[in-house]
């Protein structure tokens, strides 16, 4: 078995730790992952920080417009400005 | 000391997001609150000479939205009966006591103090949204708050999936300190 089989970088830790975010990281990705954890006080950090940040997220319930919601709103909103300049 | 000055031509792109997330957690109707938004920027466009530059432009739209909202409420309210509050109890005595059931507390609901809680904290996080490079903000609302699948947005925007997570990864780090500086 290779050595750096289960073995991944801090930086893929933390890629895999923002795929995990939103469902988006494999259940092999998650061990790997899970194994890193446990000794990487840096990926440890950096996973308690992000999961934070996805809990006040969710918490916070926030809303923002889609895009073409926003292009109709600039489009009204242009149309008005080009009259008024 | 008036040191603050309008520049609509960035309005939308500054504050149309801001706006409807202060918006659609007072009116709960997202065409509505669409609406009201638009009818903000207008309003804004017509008073520009009323502004005396105290406030930041955009306390300055928010106060204008806040007018905006009341008045919605006002309007809603303004039909005779729609702000009664109305209970019917049946009079069956099978079902004595129902009533009670019906009055309990539901602990899912949210309280006043729940909903302050979320605007607060929905306004650090634009707050801290604002901070970020525009590309990073708008891959990072289309993906956490919208929820749109990675292909979606690579599509969208015309990036490769690496790319869109290299740009969520900064916006993330980005935002997590920013939040801990401010709210945490």
């Amino acid at each position: 078995m290779k050595k750096n089989f289960l073995f991944i970088s801090c930086e893929e830790a933390k890629h895999i730790c923002d795929k995990s975010q939103y469902g988006e990281a494999t259940g092999w990705e998650r061990i790997k992952l899970t194994i890193r954890l446990t000794w990487c006080r840096v990926t440890k950090a950096y996973s308690k920080k992000n999961s934070k940040l996805s809990d006040v997220i969710e918490h916070a319930e926030v809303d923002c417009l889609k895009k073409d919601e926003r292009n109709k709103l600039k489009k009204q909103f242009e149309e008005e400005l080009e009259k008024h300049q | 000391m008036a040191n603050h000055q309008l520049n609509p031509n960035n309005w939308i792109d500054l504050y149309s997001d801001y706006l409807f997330n202060y918006t659609i957690s007072r009116v709960n109707d997202r065409a509505m609150a669409q609406d009201l938004v638009s009818e903000t920027f207008l309003a804004g466009l017509k008073s520009m000479n009323n502004f005396k530059g105290e406030a930041s432009e955009r306390t300055w739209l928010v106060s204008i939205l806040k007018r905006k909202i009341i008045d919605y409420y006002r309007k809603i309210n303004s039909n005779k009966g729609k702000a009664e509050v109305r209970m019917t109890y049946n009079n069956d005595s099978e079902s004595e006591g129902d009533w009670l059931e019906e009055r309990v507390a539901d602990p899912f609901d949210k309280t006043a103090e729940d909903k302050l809680e979320n605007t607060e904290l929905g306004n650090a996080i634009y707050d801290c949204l604002s901070k970020l490079p525009e590309k990073q903000a708008e891959v990072f609302k289309m993906k956490t708050i919208l929820g749109y699948d990675t292909e979606t947005i690579c599509n969208e925007l015309d990036i490769t999936a690496s790319n869109l997570w290299v740009i969520i990864h900064r916006a993330r780090t980005a935002l997590a300190d920013c939040m801990e500086e401010n709210w945490f």
